[in-house]
């Protein structure tokens, strides 16, 4: 088949879509920066695309709550495209806020009626933090096949501490598989601060629904699909010959060239 | 109706912002608050059901997971519990409104006039008024742009500030004025003119036969401003010198900046070098497709009345300094250099109207954080230094890189094209920034100047380069330019200059209604810019910037008259002669003063035991590790950081200079650094500029760059340059700048001048210390090749590269000790030139582990960041560093001088032989290796131990300062 398509949702705020669609170009797919009000107005349709991915940024500043605005543009604009795009067995993946626009909007953890049952709330520290962590993944959804047991990657963002609604809804996540990155030290042992860097219930860091196909995390993958942007690439990573964060975006390709 | 929805965390989740306050207070010395909450307040005016507003509450301002919302404002029992209520002042632009709004749209609910924000403080403990005042203007709000709400009050009170405005063509009287009514005009209008100015106007008027419009005496104050005109840098000056073992000197210079920085461009005639001292911004060549541009811009005085504010709108305006650039540049990244008051300063030791160190510093921190990563910018380097001379006037350095296809790099605006105002809407913000930068702060500014603070709104920025961007790409404009200091007038007048140009200033879209015809046209409202557009592309232009959300308006046309002609409402409010306002400013001639100070010289005995000195030295505010800082900016989006300003084997070693890839498929990249070091400029403005420009080069070349491709930028920041004294200093410092940059062949390509850095009180002048910032870009080829200053391996070996002079004049070794000196570090430039190129060859061809450029804190510091940051040991030998004097041998003055063009580098032991044959001719010291045992030591001259701690003790001495 011809190259997986994927849409990277843009609007004002958003800023990485740019090295999103590169990660997805690197791992063979042809990846298109798309602005929201052409979706809306039907200039462009998602029904085109097979993976949807929603890039970090502060879309429309993050003001009231990150996330939020965007979240609720999905649910009252384009709501139908999307249910349409899951039903099809299609991809999206939400980084950073794009992780907080899928929590907000109900679509992850993900129940039918889109309740949101999860947030994404203001880091412990009160502040914005810059910084490498390790995380520790499941390979319960299709992003996270093939990965070393402990990755690394950036964070970059102020409101990322991961609260269920309840502690039903965290069970629930526990038992289906559905936290499938946390925060972890070099060796995979859930500690505290800064290894977990804003603070999250559980050290999650990334969930995806029950079926594995819409994944949400707050790490960057796409930060690091190459050694040289490893912050020690002199030691650790002298020896490998791409970053941890580019199987991902090739899970995501390749699931769609067999699927489709 | 107004609504009153106020948010809390539910009970059980942890309030963040609740538990910063706490630490805060703590830090003010009030121990008697038991616990801070915080709550969020939207003030919804419109003719709207409570159902709606519970729809709106539920469905869009509340996170229901997390928080909890009443209707009315929560009460808490006033004998346990004060509450502070902090809003906006009226006419101060809310950031969130804008997006809130938008989030009710999409939700199909009309009626919505306004939305406001207010934050809400529940203290619980006893306090005492003082103590909550002190409390809330230390902490809480900030006066100039907040109060402290009375909810109550409140629901009375419209926010809606719509005021009609009746046309009223207001001319001033010069024909008639005396030289002190002119003065007074001058003063009364805060046009900072001076009285020859003055007389040039009013003799432009007495020709024309009538007396200027309010608007002409405006856009000439504008034009002619020091801000924007530079008059001190391009005027006449009769300088006189006397260095203290020189004679005396005496020389008349016309045009400082011709006959120093810019000299050194033209006679450097580097092929590279695409677009100098013209544009908004510097252009070199990146590769056979690309140009990067690189600017620098001071936003100071703005930034000690509202760090938050000043900060942002300083970052949201050199970023438009780059999109204004050619036909517009992408911003690649961000860098700040700060100065500030002493974190510690004593509250009483404070001069009236203003703000504490500490709560600047904050300020401007969040407000570069707040904007630069809003527009997913990664803010990449940088340095903070602080002084007690900085209290009332901090120094707020912000640059912008940006890169463009080489083929948009001019721009033409040309005869016939319309003129187009994109981006935000104009409001009455920042009235009177460009002429208020060209006065000195007093206490009063804070009342009189308020117009002049304002806060940046980056998502509305964002919005405009990504639509720029495209129409640049379809080729639809033909110049560009931004609004900044001046707004409109500036811009306009600028870009028109050499055709004319003709404006309807009732088609620029306003915020609110109320503004007369020169508000419009100084209004300095940010996340502007103006395009020159051909007629038939227009509707194209257009449809771009309304996919968007972004209003793009036609308010003019470019004409042939070579006239300035503005009309309100098809009244002429402005007509002038572009010749004119851009050419008839008397020359002025000011005088120069030089006289070298001459500083108390210490003399004291060597210590027997230095580490307590060193880790003095590494919790010296200059010093210390600036984590806290950094870590708040996104440093990586973009996807191109390759060399990160924290690096280490903890991540948290300082990096000499940031590696960044703008081209993702490309190894290509561009490095950035400065130099700043005001303290040498206490003992020699020319030795202070030298070793600038030595250290920004010094950290190109520690990264593994070269001197191939390296430009520079110049920031003075400076006293009032009308004191002969203070531009005495300004002119040493440029003579340095031609000799080192010229020897060193390294261009200028763009600067600027913030002066009239003074703070008075009580008709007492305080000047900032005059403070050079050079910043460099280079290009590097193959950035995979990067280095970086921590140690790797225990056995490598360790080199001082580069002599180690008798010059602690100015060093932070003497600053501990209460001493300045007068032994400022000089810089040799072919010296310092050959061992640059040695060491660049000795990283191409992979002979360097680790290199680290030595300065503040001389060997000692530097060694010690090597070593910490390595998690490693080191053990040096002072005897086997290369210094150069016969009569001192002092282990404290070998440890910490601070001579220019050193480095320290760690190397393989089986690269030695090849290592020390590149570097054949460079003074150089093998003075220890790298060990295994976490301990750092210093064998003295006589063999002996001086100096010796565990690297853990070391780095905690480094953390601890600014470890907020």
């Amino acid at each position: 088949m011809s190259k997986p398509k994927v849409c990277v949702l843009r609007t004002a705020g958003t800023n990485c879509d740019e090295e999103t669609a590169f990660a997805f170009s690197k791992a063979g797919a042809l990846a298109e920066p798309v602005h929201i009000n052409k979706l809306i107005e039907q200039k462009k349709h998602l029904a085109d695309y097979q993976i949807l991915a929603i890039p970090g940024g502060f879309t429309y500043g993050d003001d009231i709550a990150a996330g939020k605005i965007l979240a609720n543009e999905l649910r009252y604009k384009l709501i139908d495209q999307i249910k349409i795009f899951i039903q099809e067995g299609k991809l999206i993946i939400g980084i950073c806020n794009g992780f907080q626009v899928l929590v907000k909007s109900g679509l992850l953890p993900g129940n039918s009626d889109l309740r949101q049952e999860a947030s994404l709330i203001i880091n412990d520290s009160a502040k914005f933090e810059d910084r490498w962590v390790y995380l520790k993944s499941t390979v319960k959804c299709i992003w996270t096949k093939n990965l070393s047991e402990i990755i690394y990657l950036p964070v970059a963002h102020g409101e990322g501490k991961f609260i269920a609604k309840d502690e039903l809804v965290l069970q629930r996540l526990k038992d289906n598989g559905q936290i499938v990155f946390q925060y972890c030290d070099e060796k995979g042992g859930l500690t505290g601060y800064p290894e977990n860097p804003n603070g999250s219930e559980d050290n999650i860091a990334g969930i995806c629904d029950e079926s594995g196909r819409i994944l949400g995390l707050m790490p960057h993958p796409e930060r690091h699909i190459e050694v040289s942007q490893h912050p020690r690439r002199w030691g650790v990573a002298k020896n490998k010959n791409e970053g941890d964060g580019l199987q991902l975006f090739k899970n995501g390709v390749e699931y769609i060239r067999k699927n489709f | 109706m107004i609504w009153h929805i106020e948010l809390r965390d539910k009970p059980g989740v942890f309030d963040a912002v609740g538990s910063g306050i706490e630490k805060d207070i703590r830090d003010l010395g009030i121990s008697s608050v038991e616990k801070v909450r915080f709550a969020q307040v939207y003030i919804l005016e419109g003719d709207i059901s409570q159902e709606k507003v519970r729809l709106i509450s539920e469905q869009l301002l509340v996170d229901k997971v997390a928080q909890e919302y009443s209707l009315k404002p929560l009460t808490y029992n006033p004998q346990e519990y004060h509450t502070i209520e902090v809003a906006y002042n009226l006419g101060v632009m809310d950031p969130v409104e804008e997006s809130a709004l938008k989030g009710i749209r999409d939700l199909r609910i009309d009626g919505i006039k306004s939305i406001r924000t207010a934050k809400k403080y529940i203290l619980k403990g006893r306090l005492t008024d003082t103590q909550l005042k002190t409390i809330s203007e230390k902490l809480l709000y900030n006066k100039l742009i907040q109060h402290i709400a009375e909810p109550h009050v409140r629901r009375r009170t419209s926010h809606a500030v719509d005021i009609g405005y009746q046309f009223n063509l207001i001319t001033v009287d010069l024909l008639e004025a005396s030289d002190g009514k002119l003065k007074k005009i001058s003063k009364d209008g805060q046009l900072f003119l001076n009285l020859a100015e003055m007389r040039s106007i009013k003799d432009y008027f007495k020709k024309l036969k009538r007396n200027p419009t309010d608007c002409e005496l405006e856009t000439i104050a504008q034009t002619w401003s020091e801000h924007c005109g530079h008059k001190t840098f391009k005027g006449l000056i009769d300088y006189r010198e006397k260095i203290s073992d020189g004679k005396p000197k005496r020389k008349k210079i016309n045009n400082l900046l011709k006959s120093t920085i810019m000299r050194v461009t033209k006679e450097l005639k580097k092929p590279w070098c695409v677009s100098v001292f013209k544009d908004n911004s510097g252009v070199i060549r990146f590769n056979d497709k690309y140009n990067v541009c690189f600017k620098v811009e001071t936003h100071n005085h703005p930034s000690a009345l509202e760090p938050f504010g000043g900060a942002n709108t300083g970052i949201g305006g050199v970023i438009r300094d780059s999109l204004g650039t050619g036909l517009g540049a992408k911003p690649i990244l961000n860098t700040d250099v700060f100065c500030f008051g002493p974190p510690d300063y004593p509250f009483n030791r404070l001069p009236a109207g203003t703000l504490h160190p500490k709560r600047i510093m904050k300020g401007v921190v969040s407000g570069v954080r707040d904007y630069g990563n809003k527009m997913g910018i990664p803010t990449v380097n940088g340095a903070i230094l602080f002084h007690e001379r900085f209290v009332g006037n901090p120094l707020v350095y912000c640059g912008t890189v940006g890169i463009m296809p080489k083929e948009k790099s001019f721009k033409q605006a040309q005869k016939g094209d319309l003129v187009v105002l994109v981006g935000g809407r104009t409001g009455r913000d920042g009235i009177h920034g460009a002429t208020f930068s060209s006065g000195e702060l007093t206490h009063e500014s804070e009342k009189i100047s308020s117009g002049a603070v304002q806060i940046g709104n980056p998502i509305q920025e964002k919005k405009m380069v990504d639509t720029i961007l495209q129409v640049r790409d379809k080729n639809l404009y033909s110049a560009i330019t931004d609004c900044g200091g001046g707004g409109l007038s500036s811009a306009v007048g600028e870009m028109g200059q050499d055709l004319g140009v003709k404006v309807d200033l009732e088609k620029v879209p306003l915020k609110y209604q109320g503004l007369s015809y020169t508000e419009i046209w100084i209004s300095e409202s940010q996340e502007r810019m103006i395009l020159s557009v051909a007629k038939e592309n227009i509707v194209q232009l257009r449809e771009v910037f309304h996919q968007e959300n972004v209003e793009a308006a036609v308010i003019g046309e470019f004409t042939n008259t070579k006239r300035l002609q503005l009309y309100y409402r098809d009244n002429l409010v402005c007509d002038l002669d572009m010749q004119f306002l851009h050419r008839g400013s008397p020359k002025i001639e000011k005088k120069a003063v030089f006289i070298q100070p001459k500083h108390k010289e210490p003399k004291f005995s060597c210590p027997v035991d230095l580490t307590s000195y060193l880790l003095k030295l590494l919790s010296h505010y200059d010093i210390c590790s600036k984590e806290w800082v950094i870590r708040q900016y996104d440093h990586e989006v973009q996807g191109g950081s390759v060399l990160k300003p924290l690096v280490g084997i903890a991540n948290d070693g300082p990096s000499d200079a940031s590696v960044v890839k703008p081209i993702l498929d490309s190894k290509k990249g561009i490095i950035i650094s400065c130099g700043i070091n005001f303290r040498f400029g206490f003992i020699d403005p020319y030795w202070m500029a030298a070793g600038c420009i030595d250290e920004a080069l010094r950290q190109i070349i520690a990264v593994g760059g070269s001197l191939k491709e390296v430009a520079l930028l110049d920031n003075f920041c400076w006293g009032n340059p009308d004191k002969p004294d203070r531009l005495g200093t300004l002119v040493r410092a440029a003579y340095g700048c031609y000799d080192m940059a010229k020897a060193l062949g390294a261009p200028f390509i763009s600067g600027k001048d913030s002066l009239n850095n003074e703070y008075t009180v009580k008709n007492k002048s305080m000047a900032i210390p005059g403070t050079l910032l050079i910043s460099a870009i280079a290009v590097i080829e193959d950035t995979h090749k990067t280095i970086s200053m921590y140690t790797k391996r225990t056995g490598d070996l360790i080199y001082v590269v580069g002599l180690t002079f008798d010059e602690l004049g100015g060093s932070h070794y003497y600053d501990i000790l209460g001493f300045i000196g007068n032994n400022a570090p000089k810089v040799f430039p072919q010296k310092a030139k050959s061992t640059f190129e040695a060491l660049s060859k000795a990283s191409s061809l992979g002979l360097i582990k680790a290199m680290h450029d030595c300065s503040e804190g001389g060997i000692g510091v530097c060694a010690a960041e090597m070593a910490f940051s390595g998690g490693l040991g080191m053990e040096i030998f002072l005897g086997e560093a290369p210094f150069n004097s016969k009569s001192w041998k002092r282990n404290d003055f070998i440890l910490f001088s601070e001579s220019n063009s050193r480095f320290i580098v760690e190397v393989e032991k089986k690269k030695q032989k090849a290592f020390e044959k590149t570097l054949k001719g460079i003074p150089l010291g093998l003075i220890g290796c790298v060990n295994a045992n976490k301990e750092f030591k210093v064998y003295g001259l006589d063999g002996k131990i001086c100096l010796k701690a565990r690297i853990d003790a070391l780095k905690e001495a480094w953390q601890k300062p600014l470890r907020w």
